[in-house]
């Protein structure tokens, strides 16, 4: 099937969570030739996938996955009624400072030039490279809960969670009420109960009902009778793949066994468009991640580009929302749709809601703080999986003189496999602050380019609205082959 | 004040070979890099080490490069000559597809025999299948240097960096040149980071070369681009060679990796103020289609990563190797126009030769300063 190929728009959205739906649907109300580009075949993003079909069941799997994800449902339809063109299954691996996006479709490639893009593409999870990590049957838990919104899937053999944050947890209880073998709960945040209960204190009672439901995934597990085990210095055990997984816990070494591991210390900017795109990033300390720099409606500072959601630093997806339309609302006003004092007007409740959310969020950074992800690695540690390059040997070459991230991935390779440096950036960045005695805005990120997402060659061979009066080569010393450059 | 001999301008491939000829003579050469050594075209080219189809200017030197790149213990000793992973021997085809472009290679082959050059062979397009036998049918032979191969650019600057340490030279990284002066004591260099003074500068600058000249007053073409390299995932084995395009956009090689590099002299977006160039997707078309034409094999290639380098183009394409035509003890190596890289290990030892015995026994004549006029425009060649 031949898709349409669009070759302009004012308005190209790219990513279809939350942030994308509700600065789509603002625009697109707010009379933006909108259209949102995203890689599922449906609305919805990590935390809505696949709500359309999901939601409405009233079976076991939409009482699995809950009624915060059912709430989705309305971000999607809004998106659906507002007159913003959607273009699913649509991989974008370029965005380009003059606004030329590059789209990949049912096995076609093309070019759209847009006026603004907004970049809403969220968060991946943080890698978590602890000894053993590239196992076979280690995954993410994010990775787990795609498999069951997107397919009902649901692991039918032990699983041990192990790592921190409220994504953790929810995963636990999903798993529980899926009826999966969860063995054990492993939980590697530094914060007591009692200091997260005074932490959590100055959040009453306007986040009650956020606190109760944390509570309840809680009481749900024990109620199970699930062990939950405070653990740090975890190292994955096995031959071939994962047999079991031990750590430290009450001054005593712990092992458990399981043939499946889902390792989980929350999310991080997915800001590969960003980073392509040179924008000024800055390390965000409390979450441990580069993001970039934006003003207050998501603007970076690549003329044409703003972020909003979790690519700008994670919020959440109820922050997602209100960002989305910030960056629309900015969006109608660059493009000549409302004013100034019209934006400003209506930003305002949206800026007043996301006040409120920075509360929590903060809380949320505070003792959510990940710590096996940031712990030094061993030598043995594999730092980039796609081209096996280990701590000990990034440490090797850093003695030897090297300072900069990017030579350390032009010499080592890290960074140049098929994930294109997404799961390593950071640790290979840490190595080298820590090698340097240096900080992470120090050593800065691997210096990317396009294509962000990988490019069949043939697709770019046949790229559809590229400019052929772009001449591709120099033309020198009369065409004579051997004065060539 | 920091003295010493020699200061190099620029850590790139010739500056630091530059150090490494200087210091194996006995002196003290100092090189200032801007940012780190390898950053721009020295690191980030395609790796060809390529005899074929050079400018006949260029093929003394070419030659003598060659004999060196086969010998690279002797100069790197066996560890940091692995470090650079040159593969010499597979051979770089030039391949024909049109009549015309077979007809160019037969012109081209008497006139290097004529020469007295015998290392470029004309191919029938058995024996382009016998090398290659992934190629389409399409073609219809080519011509081959079988003594070419590749090597990986970046690990071979660095390298050459290392040996020139080791070889007591000093690299100096982050350290901008911003003023060059020269005095009855000789040249003082300032930078970012202090002040140098040496007898004799000379100046590796790449792309930002002119500058360098024109803080004495010497004018060269300010003529710079950004050649963009595409690659692949990992793919099996299926390739020795490198091949290029006679007159199509084409050139690639397999690495040791197993992914695939792809070039051709597709132009990035170079920002020399800024020091960086973008890759241009728009650009990337040709040379994609004609890889995938010659070679079915990479329809099923997938490009993960695509890159650029920032390096100098001189309207004749070829370098400036030579004395300044302004002032005493000031060397010029640079304006290799994009293809230097197989030059690596020769331009220091000539340079080395002219600081020290003020003589080459290579002839440069062809590269020197002075085809430039004094507001740095070549001058027309002379009848």
């Amino acid at each position: 099937m031949t898709h349409l190929q669009r070759e302009s728009c004012e308005l190209a959205i790219v990513g279809g969570g939350p942030a994308g739906l509700a600065a789509a649907t603002l625009a697109a109300e707010l009379g933006v030739e909108t259209v949102l580009f995203d890689e599922q075949s449906a609305p919805g993003g990590q935390v809505y996938r696949n709500v359309e079909a999901n939601a409405p069941r009233h079976d076991a799997l939409a009482a699995i996955l809950g009624g915060d994800y059912a709430g989705g449902l309305a971000l999607v339809r809004a998106f659906r009624a507002s007159g913003a063109a959607y273009e699913p299954e649509s991989a974008v691996w370029q965005v380009a400072a003059s606004g030329k996006v590059g789209v990949s479709r049912g096995g076609r490639a093309y070019l759209t030039r847009a006026q603004r893009v907004v970049l809403a593409t969220g968060a991946m999870e943080r890698p978590v490279p602890v000894p053993g990590w590239t196992l076979p049957g280690v995954m993410g838990a994010g990775a787990v809960q795609t498999l069951m919104k997107a397919s009902g899937i649901v692991p039918d053999r032990p699983v041990v969670l192990a790592g921190c944050g409220p994504l953790l947890y929810l995963v636990a209880v999903q798993l529980v009420r899926a009826n999966a073998p969860l063995v054990a709960v492993v939980d590697t945040s530094a914060a007591t109960l009692a200091g997260t209960v005074r932490a959590a204190l100055p959040l009453l009672p306007a986040f009650a009902g956020d606190l109760a439901k944390g509570l309840s995934w809680i009481a749900t597990l024990k109620a199970r009778r699930i062990p939950i085990h405070k653990g740090s210095r975890l190292v994955v055990e096995g031959t071939g793949r994962v047999e079991a997984v031990t750590f430290d816990s009450g001054g005593r070494r712990v092992r458990i066994a399981t043939s499946l591991l889902l390792l989980h210390e929350g999310v991080i900017p997915n800001n590969q468009v960003t980073t392509s795109l040179r924008c000024k990033h800055v390390w965000n300390v409390a979450q441990a991640a580069w993001r970039p720099e934006t003003d207050p409606f998501g603007a970076t500072s690549s003329a044409r580009v703003a972020v909003a959601g979790d690519g700008a630093g994670i919020g959440g997806a109820r922050a997602a929302v209100h960002r989305g339309r910030l960056a629309a609302l900015d969006a109608a006003f660059r493009l000549g749709r409302i004013g100034r004092d019209e934006r400003d007007a209506r930003a305002r409740p949206e800026r007043t809601a996301l006040a409120r959310e920075a509360r929590l969020r903060a809380f949320l950074d505070r003792v959510y703080r990940p710590a096996e992800a940031v712990r030094p690695l061993d030598d043995d540690t594999l730092a980039c999986r796609c081209e096996e390059v280990s701590a000990g040997e990034l440490r090797g070459l850093i003695a030897e003189g090297f300072t900069d991230l990017n030579q350390l991935k032009s010499f080592s390779r890290c960074g140049m496999g098929q994930c294109q440096g997404r799961m390593c950036a950071g640790t290979v960045g840490r190595i080298l602050a820590e090698g340097l005695a240096t900080d992470m805005a120090a050593v800065g990120h691997y210096r990317l380019r396009i294509p962000v997402k990988p490019l069949p060659l043939a697709e770019l061979a046949e790229l559809g609205h590229a400019d052929r009066n772009d001449k591709p080569v120099l033309e020198v010393a009369d065409g004579d082959p051997s004065q060539r450059i | 004040m920091t003295r010493t001999d020699v200061i190099v301008i620029g850590g790139g491939i010739h500056g630091c070979c530059t150090a490494l000829h200087l210091a194996r003579r006995g002196l003290k050469p100092i090189v200032l890099e801007k940012n780190t050594v390898g950053r721009h075209a020295s690191g980030v080219n395609a790796g060809g080490v390529r005899q074929l189809m050079r400018h006949t200017a260029e093929i003394p030197l070419s030659m003598a490069a060659m004999d060196a790149w086969e010998r690279l213990d002797a100069l790197l000793g066996p560890e940091l000559a692995a470090n650079c992973n040159f593969v010499g021997g597979v051979g770089q085809i030039g391949i024909a597809e049109s009549a015309q472009e077979l007809a160019w290679c037969r012109e081209r082959v008497a006139e290097m025999r004529a020469l007295g050059y015998d290392f470029e062979e004309l191919i029938d397009a058995d024996e382009l299948k016998r090398l290659v036998p992934s190629v389409a049918d399409i073609c219809r032979g080519g011509i081959v240097s079988r003594r070419d191969g590749h090597a990986n650019p970046f690990r071979t600057t660095q390298s050459f960096r290392l040996r020139a340490e080791q070889l007591g030279a000093r690299i100096l990284e982050r350290t901008r040149v911003t003023g060059l002066e020269q005095g009855d004591g000789g040249w003082t260099v300032t930078t970012d980071r202090g002040t140098f003074g040496a007898d004799i500068v000379v100046n590796c600058g790449g792309a930002w070369a002119w500058q360098a000249g024109a803080m004495v007053g010497e004018h060269f073409p300010k003529s710079h681009f950004a050649s963009t390299l595409m690659v692949t995932s990992r793919m099996p084995h299926f390739i020795d060679p490198v091949v290029i395009g006679i007159d199509r956009v084409l050139s690639f090689k397999q690495t040791e990796a197993g992914t695939v590099v792809i070039g051709g002299g597709i132009l990035g977006d170079p920002d020399l103020d800024a020091e960086t160039a973008e890759t241009v997707s728009d650009r990337m078309m040709e040379s994609a289609a004609t890889v995938y034409e010659f070679f079915p094999i990479l329809r099923q290639a997938t490009i993960v990563r695509t890159w650029a380098g920032l390096e100098a183009l001189m309207p004749d394409v070829i370098p400036v190797i030579g004395p300044s035509r302004v002032a005493s003890g000031l060397w010029h190596a640079f304006g290799f126009s994009g293809h230097g890289f197989q030059l690596g290990p020769i331009v220091g030892s000539v340079i080395a030769d002219l600081i020290v015995d003020g003589v080459s026994p290579l002839p440069i004549a062809a590269f020197s300063p002075t085809r430039f006029t004094a507001e740095g425009k070549l001058r027309p060649p002379a009848q």
